[in-house]
């Protein structure tokens, strides 16, 4: 008989946006708040995991279709890109700058190189942590 | 006033996290295990919100979320497993 995971599955497609917007709001709110990179990238592959749990590895392949090494590589390229780009500047290694700009719909707002340190932080956590579980869930 | 209402709360949580956790340790049956189990993260919920209003701070919040978020993956991970013996499939239809 084959199993019927209805519930399981409508509730997984709702719940993943929210947890993976949640994941974004901690992302954004780690300057100033609790959160940051880590414990975003973690809710992100978080939601991932619940897709694979009500899914399975070939449908959330084709709905991701990232190769989660390579993301851990782009995030480690994003880190060390902003610790060197300090270089360009005459200013020590991971030297960060930030400067308040006018946005337009957001109005002032500051913005800093640590983001893209974070963001790449975030890709890692979210590469790591998914190449894990794949890896675990692919061997029979 | 508010402080001592917080603190019989936490008290009367605290009895129902033991007892819950009673349950855990007796419980016959697996699925009694995983339902107090998910029950025991719903209370801890209610311990860091009860906290965060005796210290007076917004710093919690992401928390409860997080707690009732990874509940649920883990309750679904644990349930899937006691079903089907795997938790994640390669391919459904296969």
């Amino acid at each position: 008989m084959k199993p019927n995971d209805v519930v399981l599955q409508t509730i997984t497609t709702v719940a993943a946006f929210i947890i993976v917007l949640f994941s974004i709001q901690l992302f954004f709110a780690g300057h100033y708040n609790p959160g940051g990179g880590f414990i975003g990238g973690l809710l992100t592959s978080g939601a991932i995991v619940l897709l694979l749990l009500a899914f399975d590895i070939k449908t959330v392949s084709t709905i991701f279709p990232f190769d989660y090494k390579i993301m851990t590589a782009i995030g480690l390229l994003l880190s060390v890109g902003t610790g060197a780009g300090a270089l360009l500047f005459d200013v020590p290694f991971l030297t960060h700058a930030y400067e308040y700009f006018h946005l337009p719909l957001l109005g002032e707002q500051s913005l800093h190189t640590a983001v893209i340190f974070d963001t790449g932080v975030y890709l890692v956590v979210i590469g790591i942590t998914m190449t894990i579980i794949q890896t675990i869930g692919e061997s029979e | 006033m508010i402080n001592s209402i917080v603190i019989v709360a936490l008290g009367i949580i605290s009895i129902s996290m033991l007892l819950l956790i009673y349950r855990v340790v007796k419980g016959p049956s697996v699925p009694d295990r995983v339902v107090a189990l998910d029950a025991l993260g719903i209370n801890l919920v209610g311990v860091v919100a009860l906290i965060s209003i005796v210290f007076n701070s917004f710093a919690f919040l992401e928390v409860i979320l997080l707690i009732g978020i990874l509940a649920f993956i883990g309750t679904i991970a644990f349930a899937k497993f006691l079903e089907k013996g795997v938790i994640i499939e390669r391919d459904r239809d296969a």
